[in-house]
């Protein structure tokens, strides 16, 4: 399959998935288990991670920038690196690789033990009835973890900043509010949309799509996390050419 | 009725159907009996538009499945209820989800109509009190039988078997081929079987077909006393 075959194919399996006629009395439990499953399963790890990212982010913006400028710009920047590139691009790279991949596996489980087939045979749309529900959960699920790891990330740093290189909260948070722009916040979070919707079609793509068993399975969760990671970088690209070029 | 005409489906060089051809007719159960690997399972699918074919059609009640659009082809499903050979039951869900999920996507019943409902197709399959258990938690033959209640659900007008007794010890086959002749009996669904056992393409079968290297021939009693 060439790459234009491929995209054409990754995109109508989008489309088929999406713009499908569904009911949300139907699938309201399954959206529901989706957020669950992304969001707070994920919750644990991206703290940690936006933790670190907080830490290495100041530790790196005070290396750069110590006694050159006034020490308020550690807050500006830290808080502007975070809010419009680390904190969507981590979250959705930790999301894709934990989520993508078991999105992957269980789908492609279903294929190759023939439960895709019984919800054809029972004129359960298999679109409507596992992809929807995981796309739809995701695209919930990951804008919420951007925040609280965004907030996470600036609060582990602005703690940082306050007892390790004596720059106080206020200074801190001076640089980080006044320094401030929604686009920034809102740009980031934009981001994070477009990444919620690769992440889950990619995961469900290479799941429906296997064929074979246990190897096809274990294949197709890699191919959903890398996918899934190239697309994120390249639409992260996109949308900062847009949003912010 | 269930009318096939003329399937023919090959994967690259393999011939798997030649111009299949033979007929359902209301309230018969059909066998369509053959080695491991002749294709049974694909004969199955085809006749449900799972797997597309090169030719031929199959008619149900004068419809056919491979022309009509997708709405048309749930609407023919709704009227079949399959057993898998693996029994494809969701291993996410318990018993009782299993049998209710065609339920509660085609139908308007309360959530204690479809209770009562699953309560009563577990028990005509012999399952009752184990609605609540997940399927990895079965044996294989109880998985069937769960199968079986699953297929049913929807009161569907024909029932399509893979291998019902594949992998199933003396016992449970004779349980599972007693309630594939019960179920014809109570509900005169039409069906097809597709099986490798003999004894059980005789137990259950009006009419038994064979199907080797592609092409399918009815077996005559003669010819199955020889076969026996």
């Amino acid at each position: 399959m060439n790459l234009f075959s491929a995209i054409g194919d990754f995109s109508s399996f989008f489309f088929r998935s999406v713009f499908i006629p569904w009911q949300l009395s139907q699938s309201r439990h399954r959206i529901v288990r989706q957020v669950y499953e992304v969001g707070i399963g994920s919750l644990p790890i991206i703290v940690i991670i936006a933790a670190f990212v907080g830490l290495v982010s100041i530790v790196q913006t005070s290396y750069q920038v110590a006694g050159t400028v006034p020490r308020y710009i550690l807050g500006m920047t830290v808080g502007r690196m975070v809010l419009i590139e680390l904190g969507p691009i981590l979250t959705a790279l930790m999301v894709s690789g934990r989520c993508a991949s078991s999105m992957a596996a269980e789908i492609g489980t279903m294929r190759v033990t023939e439960q895709i087939d019984a919800l054809e045979i029972m004129a359960v749309n298999p679109y409507r009835f596992l992809n929807l529900p995981r796309i739809m959960g995701t695209l919930i699920a990951l804008p919420v973890l951007t925040v609280i790891a965004e907030f996470d990330s600036l609060i582990v740093a602005g703690g940082y900043a306050h007892f390790f290189l004596k720059v106080p909260f206020d200074v801190f948070n001076y640089g980080l509010t006044h320094f401030f722009y929604a686009k920034d916040f809102f740009g980031g979070l934009a981001k994070s949309f477009f990444f919620a919707l690769v992440i889950a079609t990619a995961g469900c793509y290479f799941g429906f799509n296997v064929r074979g068993g246990a190897r096809e399975v274990g294949r197709a969760a890699t191919y959903a996390v890398v996918t899934a990671s190239i697309l994120i970088l390249t639409l992260d690209f996109l949308v900062a050419l847009v949003i912010f070029g | 009725m269930i009318d096939v005409k003329k399937l023919s489906k090959r994967f690259g060089s393999l011939v798997v159907l030649d111009d299949v051809s033979f007929c359902i007719d209301d309230g018969a159960l059909v066998v369509v009996l053959g080695p491991s690997g002749t294709g049974k399972s694909v004969l199955l699918k085809s006749m449900l538009a799972l797997l597309p074919v090169d030719t031929g059609e199959v008619l149900f009640d004068g419809k056919s499945i491979q022309t009509a659009g997708e709405k048309e082809i749930y609407e023919i499903r709704k009227q079949v209820g399959f057993v898998f050979q693996g029994t494809a039951l969701f291993d996410s869900m318990n018993v009782a989800d299993n049998i209710a999920l065609p339920l509660r996507e085609h139908t308007d019943l309360s959530s204690r109509a479809i209770w009562d409902r699953v309560c009563g197709l577990l028990e005509v399959v012999g399952m009752q009190g184990k609605a609540k258990l997940y399927p990895q938690s079965l044996s294989g033959g109880m998985r069937r039988l769960v199968a079986v209640a699953r297929a049913l659900a929807l009161d569907p007008k024909y029932l399509f078997y893979d291998e019902p007794t594949t992998g199933l010890d003396p016992i449970m086959t004779d349980k599972v081929v007693g309630l594939i002749k019960n179920l014809k009996k109570k509900y005169t669904n039409s069906g097809i079987v597709v099986t490798h056992d003999l004894a059980t393409a005789k137990a259950v079968g009006d009419q038994i077909y064979m199907l080797k290297k592609g092409k399918i021939s009815k077996l005559s009693r003669i010819e199955k006393e020889l076969y026996d």
